[in-house]
């Protein structure tokens, strides 16, 4: 059995990143190196205003006294912060026509499954695409500025609706939050902007879609989604890369806020290139996602199945300022090869009435290493604070690792807490049992592993569910322990 | 139907089948007492291809098909079909998906179409309904938090539904009370016929109450010592197995 599962797991890891090819694009790229001059150059390309200007500076100072942290439980040679260019983006610029859009990048949604022809996409799904340091197109903005609502670039945002920008930019992470985020704060380029209105319940799912293409470009993307009193909005973001030799950087900052009675629904399918199986390139992914219950009753979701990155850092949080507001965390988190996941959640209580809830699952094959960090902090007035938190790993083959770091602080006396971790091999003798009914061995791990994400794979909106569904089962094809 | 020749099996270095031979025709039950660790189970998981199980010698066939080197899920497909003793939890994963995946493994290998939802469901629920199983079993995750009984029922139900040559029972009766001990029965004797076999696994008279096997094979370490009809069982019972010590 060993030797078989030892072929299974090798051919697995032979499997080739399905989204690895470049486009050849006439590109405006920014030499390498980072220094006030660059950040100057890079508010100038996109028109900002002197407040922002002066933001990114104040946060670059911070980020030049700041190190980089070292308390997770990854491994890398160090970032040379100064190799990498700050902004690469096609030559042309933001389009409203598809037809102004240089071909080549449309080709490469298509071969990505994303078209951004408004008659082929998806019902009910507008999408914006960023490719590389700039947002190219969003689809279905005029449909959804009939609902009042606003999806637009984050630097269109900025020229159009300043006011909204200026009040909620940092104020869920502020600028020096931490050191990626400084950095994210200085730099970040582009990325998608959400508003919506009060009482509107977004009648179509958001989307955007990262595409990292550049040779040795970071890519700092910062989203921000507002959700006003009694709204609704569920908002998808997808991300692939290009197969490439050098590791590249993504350190992106998400912000949500929701107002009394809102609820923000936030997923992700991560699918960045993850190196190759001697761990040689792929994407460093330094994330900052945080979510803020700023009035009652509202709830913040965070649901995320990641496959790809040769090291993730990532953990969506809420603060549930509201009374009565809820924070939600699902999470699905592969690593095979020589990845590397830091993954987890901080839930942070201040209202009363708060609750929140927990779901990770961790698969780890090969030499992977999975780690779920997670805190939830019930602050002194959080009276009556609910949590609930459900760790769960699985092993495939034993070369891999499951790593659990739960942190709890409890300044409330009334505070309910439960928490369940568990971590188990892939077993055999769910295989024989599988096997034995005469289910073949893939289509068994199948099985298995997607009966293990079901609770997370449930929150997702339905047309992500069947593509996050397909994208483990090609994750882990022929992979056995 | 089974024939099994000399067989000789272990795990981690140590032998357990010392030189099994078993061969059971069509249409027939045959019944494998012996005491713990006599090997029982082993050779039910030596049948069904469990390869964390070295096989060492002798051979396996099927209806004149060699199957000693198939896998289990080939194994399965040409009609092996085990009751497990402990069938192990998979949470996640529905009852009703799970059959009708495994059902229509047996239905492509067969050359017949794939079942579809509906007419898998109408099926199943015949069966679930003899069993004094609810519909909403199917629609439970496999073996996750049932009850001894349920597991039992399920395997039973699993049975009927893939309705394989050849029914491998691992102690199915052990742990069951008298009504689920009937139930399992019924199940047994609803699915046996002239063209397929039964082999029941078993420390109990109990079961064969129920299902008349036509015959009885004693099993002491790792060998079948003593063949014969059920006076057989009613010896066990009465004295143990120490006679057959020699």
């Amino acid at each position: 059995m060993v030797d078989k599962n030892q072929q299974v797991i090798d051919k697995t890891l032979d499997q080739e990143y399905k989204y690895g090819f470049t486009t050849d694009v006439d590109q405006t790229k920014f030499d390498p190196g980072l220094d006030e001059e660059v950040i100057k150059k890079l508010s100038k390309i996109k028109n900002e205003p002197q407040w922002l200007l002066d933001w990114r500076l104040k946060a670059f100072e911070k980020w030049k006294k700041m190190s980089e942290p070292t308390w997770a439980n990854i491994k890398y040679e160090p970032i040379d912060y100064q190799s990498l260019s700050y902004y690469a983006a096609p030559k042309q610029k933001k389009n409203d026509s598809l037809d102004d859009v240089d071909p080549e990048i449309l080709e490469t949604y298509n071969k990505l499954g994303i078209s951004l022809d408004e008659q082929k996409r998806l019902e009910g799904v507008a999408v914006d695409a960023v490719f590389d340091s700039v947002s190219i197109t969003t689809t279905f903005k005029e449909e959804l500025a009939k609902h009042g609502i606003v999806f637009c670039s984050f630097s269109e945002a900025v020229q159009d609706h300043p006011e909204l920008i200026k009040k909620y930019l940092g104020s869920v992470i502020p600028a020096t939050d931490n050191y990626f985020a400084a950095l994210n704060s200085a730099v970040f380029s582009d990325g998608s902007f959400v508003y919506i209105p009060k009482g509107v319940r977004c009648p179509m799912e958001l989307s955007t879609y990262f595409r990292i293409n550049a040779t040795n470009t970071g890519q700092f993307e910062r989203t921000l989604i507002i959700a006003d009193e009694g709204s609704y909005v569920s908002y998808l973001e997808g991300c692939t890369a290009p197969m490439r030799d050098e590791n590249q950087l993504h350190a992106a900052c998400v912000e949500l806020v929701a107002h009394k009675d809102a609820t923000i629904k936030y997923s992700t399918i991560q699918n960045w290139f993850s190196g190759d199986k001697e761990g040689k390139g792929g994407i460093y992914n330094f994330v900052t996602k945080r979510g803020n219950c700023l009035g009652d009753n509202s709830k913040i979701s965070w649901t995320q199945v990641e496959t790809g990155s040769a090291i993730t850092w990532k953990y969506p949080s809420v603060i549930m300022q509201g009374d009565n507001s809820v924070g939600e965390f699902y999470s699905v988190a592969v690593t095979k090869n020589k990845q590397q996941a830091d993954t987890g959640t901080k839930m942070i209580h201040i209202g009363k009435n708060t609750k929140s809830t927990i779901i990770t699952k961790g698969i780890s094959a090969g030499e992977g290493q999975n780690t779920y960090r997670g805190g939830v902090k019930i602050l002194k007035n959080a009276e009556n604070a609910q949590n609930f938190s459900q760790c769960d790993s699985i092993l495939i083959g034993d070369k891999c690792g499951a790593h659990t770091f739960p942190y709890i602080d409890v300044k409330n006396p009334s505070a309910k807490m439960e928490h369940e971790a568990t971590t188990s091999s892939i077993g055999e003798d769910q295989l024989f049992y599988c096997n034995q009914r005469g289910i073949k061995l893939d289509d068994a791990v199948s099985m298995i592993v997607n009966g293990f994400c079901k609770e997370v794979f449930e929150e997702l909106p339905m047309e992500f569910a069947v593509e996050a569904k397909q994208l483990i089962e090609v994750t882990l094809e022929n992979s056995v322990g | 139907m089974i024939k099994i020749k000399n067989l000789e099996a272990s795990i981690d270095d140590k032998t357990i089948l010392k030189g099994i031979d078993l061969e059971i025709p069509a249409g027939e039950v045959h019944v494998i007492m012996g005491r713990n660790g006599s090997g029982k189970s082993t050779l039910a998981n030596v049948i069904a291809g469990n390869e964390a199980y070295e096989l060492d010698n002798g051979s396996i066939s099927m209806n004149n098909t060699d199957i000693t080197e198939m896998s289990i899920e080939n194994r399965a497909l040409e009609g092996i079909f085990l009751c497990f003793q402990y069938p192990v939890a998979i949470p996640g994963v529905g009852m009703a998906y799970f059959l009708r995946s495994a059902l229509n493994a047996h239905r492509k290998h067969q050359g017949k179409d794939e079942m579809d939802a509906l007419e898998f469901l109408n099926n199943a629920k015949g069966i679930l309904s003899e069993l004094g199983l609810d519909d909403s079993f199917l629609k439970r995750s496999i073996n996750d938090g049932f009850s001894g009984g349920e597991k039992k029922k399920s395997e039973i139900l699993q049975l009927l539904t893939i309705n394989p040559k050849l029914a491998v029972l691992d102690e199915t009766d052990s742990g069951l009370d008298v009504d689920a001990l009937r139930t399992v029965a019924k199940g047994v004797n609803k699915f046996k016929n002239e063209d397929n076999s039964v082999l029941i696994i078993t420390h109990y008279q109990r079961l064969l109450n129920y299902i008349k096997p036509d015959v009885v094979h004693l099993m002491i370490d790792g060998k079948i010592v003593e063949s014969g009809d059920m006076s057989l069982v009613e010896k066990v019972e009465k004295d143990g197995y120490s006679w057959l010590e020699k």
